[in-house]
């Protein structure tokens, strides 16, 4: 049923309109035209969230970090020559310049340089990785546990934490591996204890969040265990920041790990590692025809970094710049 | 300046207003759908819609902006003459705080907490140059005066956290009208109030938008507050204007279906004798929750038994099964913290609560499963108490499953049948939370609360967030679900009409003690207890004229003098107490006065007394 008359039937003319002096109003009182039957429904309160998108930066540097992950992952089955074969075994010359059967020329050792930064890659990006999982752990667990335990747990982990964190990272894996003695399962815990550090305080601010809104305290008056308040009301509204600053934290482990090998206390030779390989090949800038041995991996290590820090941006940014303010 | 402005100017119209969102794909969704209208000089048009009715975007026209994500795309804002909705920033920067101001809703947020009150009043008009330092101070001291400021000439110097919410806001007023602006813009300036505040701020708004001169946009969606301060009523559905005209026209002929359904919605102040009947068959020897003698704060309790910071004293509450009771209050009366004691989230730190005869442990750790499953707690704000990341089918099966109560159904069944019950769509159930409205996701808190198959549902202003025509739609779920399953509803609101409208009996809180207490039409007709009298005085009614009225009476002049004061001993009232009994009132706690009926009045003057 719909009625177009309505319109011109319910324009009223009132006296005492306010302010309607100087000129004549054509209608003071004006009713849109309506139809009895629509019912009106209530309006949604917000537009409907936009799907996740990569802008082009991000794609740039999704494209170049699943490119490195390819390479760590199936690097030795790409790699021309062995990690420590040597692709000219007649020529005694260090640092030659690219050529055939050398893409990148060859290193202090005369070892191919482009199948020493494959080698690397997996190396590099294991170790970061195993790394920051196990600083992830560590930290999550500690942080949360510390999050919904008392005030008194809390202080106390809390306070050892900012007695560990005060200590410059550098400087204490440097003692921590100079004291141990260098091997890669040293390498991978003391990178994660001394970055779960950070973690610790990121998840133990995050669960101290999660831990005050109401349907936590809704699942606590329903009656709910410990184990379900974490699992499954704190840790779903904790997991996407986390996972985001996972990204970000894999790219200081990266430089971490770097830094140790390039001050010859990380992988330790004959093995590959970018950090390390720099600082094989420094020669080079002295003594080389070329620069490439030193170049390569430095290349290697900025681009994968900058690759992840251009995704990571990417995903706080969707999530509404709340997580930039909180790493 | 005032004088030269000519009152019948146009300062502000539209003409065929389009604002959308542009989508990636070049498509718009559009907000604002052409919509015309005109603002003269002296005059107050109030732009009225529920959330999503596009009213904040089109008053925020006016400023030449529009929020993130949304543009102009087409028609005309013409402020002064000038169309602001093409200009540049640039070109709108001499024109904002000048000849265009905007009150925001929450006076709290637009004030920054670290500078004094004065220095931000004044800095729109010094930084545009309009005055110099002296002659805003010297405005600014003219509004807090117009404002009814306590202590104009000091006020300034206070920060922001240093004065009360109601005082804020007119605060925010003066800021706004420090700079002699032509449009005032206010969007929903007294929503966040309590009704006793919201009279103070309609009635200073009001008189220093006369005084000034100036022209205002009102936004709101109540349209008792419309009948109060507005000369003409825009009414807005889906970014078009429904209806349009002067207030008194609209307020009592209302013609097209939508304006007459907010009309409908709002809930008219109660007569003596409106309380609702409910069926007695429920009824026990026991009521389902007795509270008696509770005192509940906040912090370690201390060696005298009280918490640090004490909030409730003494109350003794009982709520029969299947009734409704309400309880009333300002905010930091100790309503909803008298809920959280209920529910064992705070536990009290004196007394005793008895579910069903049976003495409850004071915390959640010593309540029984079965005992947590009997009360169950319904949050404010439906956007904190449900979990984002759980789908509605998991928010609603969790209860089932932890008490078990499906009673032989499978839990998809259950889940269904309680958003029939809440009156939602089935689909729904495969939804994430931030994919409903607002009112939509109240209801499913609803649902939480009833998969417990409670006896005892506490409602913590469930309504006060929702829009009046989405309000009324919960209140009738919740009288449909009452009937149907016997249910108890503590009913907990700082809005009198609301809780009166279907509560069986009230109670009223002042300063964490019950001043009042009883079935809903006796409570709510003579004898009153000087703070009900109050609380009723100050629910605005739909006409044009009432602040006026309201405005004169005894209540009013003495509720806006006094500050809330937790008290040892004696009346909490006291303060503000117009018929107070100095010596005795402030001295000696007031005895409970009888009228035999259930009707209890905490007060010194005999019911005689308070019935004149």
């Amino acid at each position: 049923m719909s009625n177009d008359q309505t319109f011109d039937t319910s324009l009223h003319t009132h006296p005492d309109m306010a302010g309607g002096i100087s000129e004549p109003e054509k209608s003071n009182h004006f009713v849109a035209p309506y139809d009895e039957s629509v019912s009106f429904d209530e309006l949604p309160d917000s537009a409907p969230k936009e799907r996740f998108r990569l802008s082009l930066t991000g794609w740039i540097g999704a494209v170049i970090v699943v490119f490195w992950l390819l390479i760590a992952v199936f690097g030795s089955f790409i790699a021309p020559y062995g990690e420590n074969d040597l692709p000219f075994p007649d020529d005694y010359s260090e640092f030659q310049t690219p050529r055939e059967g050398a893409l990148l020329g060859t290193d202090v050792q005369d070892r191919d340089i482009l199948s020493r930064i494959i080698y690397g890659a997996g190396r590099t990006i294991g170790i970061s990785f195993a790394a920051t999982v196990l600083a992830y752990i560590v930290g999550v667990v500690l942080g949360i546990g510390a999050a919904i335990s008392g005030p008194k747990v809390d202080m106390v982990v809390s306070r050892i934490n900012d007695a560990f964190l005060s200590l410059p990272t550098i400087m204490l894996g440097l003692v921590v591996v100079a004291a141990v003695g260098s091997s890669i399962p040293v390498l991978i815990c003391t990178a994660g204890l001394i970055y779960a550090t950070i973690v610790f305080r990121l998840a133990r601010a995050l669960g101290m969040e999660i831990m005050v809104m109401d349907f936590v305290e809704a699942a606590k008056a329903r009656g709910e265990g410990r184990w379900w308040i974490i699992t499954r009301e704190i840790w779903p509204n904790a997991a996407m920041p986390l996972i985001t600053d996972f990204g970000l934290r894999l790219i200081y482990v990266i430089l971490f790990i770097s830094s140790l090998s390039f001050l010859g206390l990380g992988v330790q030779p004959p093995l590959a590692d970018w950090g390390s390989m720099v600082r094989e090949n420094l020669g080079a800038l002295q003594y080389g025809e070329s620069v490439i041995p030193v170049l390569a991996p430095a290349l290697a290590i900025a681009t994968l970094t900058v690759a992840i820090n251009l995704v990571v941006d990417d995903v706080s940014a969707q999530a509404g710049g709340r997580l930039s303010k909180r790493l | 300046m005032t004088n030269e402005r000519n009152p019948g100017e146009v300062v502000f119209e539209t003409r065929d207003l389009k604002i959308g969102a542009i989508q990636q794909d070049g498509s718009e969704i559009r907000i604002v759908k052409g919509v015309d209208f005109n603002v003269r000089r002296g005059e107050v048009v109030a732009l009225i819609g529920e959330s999503g009715s596009g009213k904040t975007t089109i008053s925020l026209s006016a400023l030449g902006y529009t929020k993130p994500g949304l543009s102009f795309t087409g028609g005309e804002a013409r402020l002064l003459g000038q169309d602001v909705s093409k200009m540049s920033v640039d070109e709108l920067r001499p024109l904002r705080g000048v000849s265009v101001a905007y009150l925001a809703q929450s006076a709290a947020a637009t004030f920054n907490p670290s500078i004094r009150i004065n220095e931000q009043v004044t800095e729109a008009p010094v930084l545009h140059g309009t005055k110099t330092q002296a002659e805003a101070d010297a405005k600014a001291l003219d509004l807090y005066r117009a404002l009814e400021l306590p202590n104009p000439e000091t006020i300034g110097e206070r920060y922001p956290h240093q004065v009360s919410g109601g005082q804020l806001q007119r605060l925010m007023a003066a800021m706004a009208l420090c700079g002699d602006p032509e449009l005032l813009v206010l969007d929903e300036p007294t929503t966040a109030l309590d009704v006793t505040t919201q009279i103070e701020v309609l009635k200073a708004f009001k008189k220093v938008i006369q005084e000034e001169g100036a022209a205002a946009i009102y936004v709101t969606h109540d349209l008792a507050v419309v009948a109060q301060i507005a000369d003409r009523v825009v009414v807005l559905y889906n970014g078009e204007i429904k209806e349009a005209g002067p207030v008194h026209e609209i307020i009592t002929n209302p013609v097209h279906p939508y304006t007459r359904r907010l009309m409908a919605a709002i809930r008219p102040m109660p007569e003596a004798g409106q309380g609702e009947d409910s069926s007695d068959e429920h009824l026990r020897a026991d009521p389902a929750l007795q509270a008696r003698s509770i005192d509940a704060g906040y912090g370690p309790i201390g060696s005298n038994g009280k918490a640090a910071i004490p909030v409730l004293r003494d109350i003794d509450v009982a709520i029969e099964r299947g009734k409704t009771v309400g309880i009333i209050g300002e905010s930091g009366c100790g309503k909803s913290t008298l809920a959280r004691v209920f529910a064992g989230l705070l536990p009290a730190s004196n007394g005793e609560i008895y579910l069903d005869g049976e003495r409850l442990s004071p915390d959640l750790a010593g309540r029984t499963r079965e005992q947590l499953r009997k009360v169950q707690f319904v949050y404010q704000m439906a956007d904190t108490a449900l979990n984002p990341r759980h789908r509605i089918r998991d928010i609603l099966g969790r209860p089932v499953d932890f008490y078990g109560t499906a009673e032989g159904m499978t839990r998809r069944q259950r889940v269904d049948q309680l958003l029939e019950m809440v009156e939602l769509p089935l689909q729904f159930a495969d939804r994430y939370p931030h994919e409903l409205s607002g009112g939509q996701k109240q209801r499913v808190n609803l649902a939480r609360a009833l998969a417990a198959n409670p006896e005892i549902v506490l409602c913590d202003e469930v309504t006060s967030a929702l829009d009046t025509i989405v309000a009324a739609n919960v209140i009738a779920l919740l009288t449909r679900l009452q009937r149907e399953t016997g249910v108890s509803f503590v009913f907990i609101s700082h809005d009198l009409s609301t809780v009166s409208s279907f509560a069986d009996e009230v109670v009223v809180l002042y300063a964490g003690m019950v001043a009042e207490q009883g079935p809903t039409d006796r409570v709510l007709s003579p004898p009153f207890h000087p703070y009900t009298q109050l609380l009723v005085s100050s629910v605005p009614e739909p006409r044009v004229g009432w602040l006026e009225e309201a405005a004169q009476t005894r209540e009013a002049k003495a509720g806006a003098s006094g500050g809330v004061q937790l008290t040892e001993t004696g009346c909490p009232f006291f303060a503000r107490c117009p018929v107070a009994i100095p010596g005795t009132c402030d001295v000696v706690d007031p005895p409970k006065l009888d009228d035999g009926a259930g009707h209890i009045i905490d007060c010194h003057r005999s019911l005689t007394e308070l019935g004149g």
